[in-house]
């Protein structure tokens, strides 16, 4: 079992580290640089998101933290001239910083009513970054510089983006590490101690008090958490794409940080990641289908959860069974 | 006998309903004491006044003479009273084993961020909480689930693994609610006995709620009846048994009800 562990970890780096990057040369296919960026960037974010179902809470929510960790981001470079490296984490903290404030309150709701909250919550931070003057409203923020150099002691750990021949090959490597990383914290809270008072909070709160657990830190606990991997998610989207606007996340792709793990499987530590790929992927390739896209696209999503709605990982049990 | 939980002129009023009113007993540490009464007497608004998952809106409750009452459940929790609910309430999708691990969480001597580290004093209580549920699991008999779904269990197995799950927080006072509910004959003397040997062999104090009164009156060491909020008895099973109070409170099924 653990090696088997080992083996499916060391294959996936492998996988992503190099068999990537070489299937692309080989074919000439630079521009799924870009989709995998994005696709590992939209991972974190629905990581989070799924961190939330992991205590019983339905966040369709995530929209609004990645768009603060983008704008924090953003201010902070075009301002403060301050290093991308260096607001990564102030993104993602100051997204920590929020979760609490507004968990606090709305955490203590549950089901639908939860849910509701958390989709106005993307809304109110659309609508906040046109109305607050920092964000410079519906012009947004541009011309936002690429990740400058990044070194320690003097030694260089990530060069300037500007001096790379493509940094979207940059950004790629960038986005994959967080990925890693990330899930590396998921798959950890998960299976430790945290992880299994995280699952006595989603099946029954009441008991889970009762025997003691502080369910209301807990809670905000799991919900910062989430909330900074949206941040980070968001900032580091920006990066990418140097510009930011009030729309750059909106009500659909906090709908979509969802659904990419109900699709990958609510159980599933990598089911948010797997849900990412299925979905970004499945959408480009319909691109063909022209006007049929979101009819098919649509048709499709509906006809897997009604077949897997434990999600796609949930493949693997019943091969076991 | 020392009193380990005290209730003082506990009441609670929801709107203009009186659900409990001005009830006042004592419990002493090692005893099995019952609070019985009709339906709708208050009983299990009594139980989460004192575990508080309600707020009193008079009264006090104190263990060993610290109050408890209006705190978070689970500051109650770690103060050593404990509630079992009735069997639905359980963690479903989690083995037997993990139900009663995941339920050792007041013992844990690391942080939450130990945990995550899996620093050395998270480890140990890892390996002490699994040990101290096989022990559970040996005591009350129940080895042959110890692996098996919570979902998939039969009614008389969740009874035992709500005891469990009470147990492994290893309470002074657990509050049981209607532990033979549903129960045969045979299981529910199995059950008395059990609640006999937790209190024998692992010291801890019993509180509890139940409508089964051949049960209640073979349990007990006292009991308190409840009727619309009010406590109107309070004694030995013989003394309630002869109780006018109580009689009249259970009248039409008098003979029934008290199992004489």
């Amino acid at each position: 079992m653990k090696n088997k562990h080992i083996i499916a970890i060391v294959g996936f780096l492998i996988g992503v580290y190099a068999l990537v990057p070489i299937l692309i040369g080989v074919s000439g296919r630079t521009d799924f640089y870009y989709t995998l960026t994005s696709v590992a960037l939209l991972s974190i974010a629905s990581a989070g998101v799924w961190l939330t179902f992991y205590i019983g809470r339905i966040n369709i929510g995530q929209g609004a933290y990645a768009l603060a960790g983008g704008y924090v981001s953003a201010i902070l470079m075009t301002q403060y001239g301050m290093s991308f490296w260096a607001t990564l984490p102030l993104a993602g903290l100051f997204c920590v910083v929020l979760a609490i404030l507004i968990g606090l309150p709305i955490l203590r709701l549950r089901g639908v009513y939860f849910a509701m909250v958390t989709l106005v919550l993307t809304e109110v931070m659309r609508l906040a970054a046109l109305a607050v003057p920092i964000t410079q409203g519906a012009k947004g923020i541009t011309s936002i510089p690429l990740p400058g150099e990044l070194s320690v002691f003097g030694i260089t750990v990530i060069p300037d983006f500007s001096t790379l021949a493509n940094p979207k090959i940059g950004f790629y490597w960038m986005a994959v590490t967080m990925m890693v990383i990330a899930y590396a914290v998921l798959w950890r809270i998960v299976n430790s101690r945290l992880g299994h008072l995280c699952r006595s909070l989603q099946q029954n709160e009441e008991l889970a008090s009762s025997i003691g657990v502080n369910t209301a830190y807990l809670r905000v606990v799991a919900y910062s958490i989430s909330s900074f991997l949206g941040g980070i998610a968001g900032a580091s989207f920006i990066a990418i794409s140097q510009s930011i606007y009030p729309s750059s996340f909106q009500v659909a792709d906090s709908v979509n940080f969802m659904l990419n793990c109900f699709l990958g499987g609510l159980g599933y530590v990598f089911g948010p990641m797997l849900g990412t790929l299925m979905i970004y992927f499945g959408w480009d390739l319909l691109f063909t289908t022209g006007e049929y896209q979101m009819l098919i696209y649509a048709s499709l999503l509906i006809a897997l959860m009604l077949a897997l709605p434990n999600g796609v990982l949930s493949l693997l049990d019943k091969k076991k069974a | 006998m020392e009193t380990i939980l005290e209730i003082k002129n506990v009441t609670k009023r929801f709107g203009g309903l009186t659900a409990v009113n001005d009830v006042s007993f004592s419990v002493k540490a090692g005893e099995i004491l019952s609070v019985i009464g009709p339906n709708g007497a208050g009983k299990s608004t009594l139980f989460k006044l004192i575990s508080s998952f309600l707020s009193t809106t008079s009264g006090e409750v104190r263990l060993s003479g610290e109050r408890i009452n209006n705190l978070a459940p689970h500051a109650v929790a770690r103060k050593g009273v404990v509630r079992t609910f009735q069997e639905t309430t359980i963690f479903r999708s989690m083995t037997v084993r993990e139900n009663i691990i995941v339920s050792h969480h007041l013992r844990s001597n690391a942080s939450l961020l130990g945990f995550f580290l899996g620093t050395r004093a998270a480890r140990i209580d890892e390996t002490v909480f699994g040990e101290s549920a096989d022990a559970i699991i040996d005591f009350l008999g129940i080895q042959a689930i110890r692996n098996e779904l919570a979902s998939t269990l039969p009614q008389g197995h969740l009874r035992a693994l709500g005891m469990a799950i009470g147990l492994a927080t290893n309470p002074k006072v657990l509050l049981l609610d209607e532990p033979f509910a549903g129960m045969n004959h045979d299981e529910t003397m199995h059950m008395v006995d059990l609640v006999r040997r937790l209190r024998d062999e692992r010291g801890v104090t019993v509180l509890l709620v139940e409508h089964d009164m051949p049960a209640v009156m073979k349990i007990s060491d006292r009991i308190v009846v409840l009727n619309f909020g009010e406590k109107i008895a309070e004694g030995t099973p013989q003394e309630i048994q002869n109780n006018n109070n109580v009689i009249e409170a259970y009248l039409g099924s008098e003979d029934a009800a008290i199992g004489m």
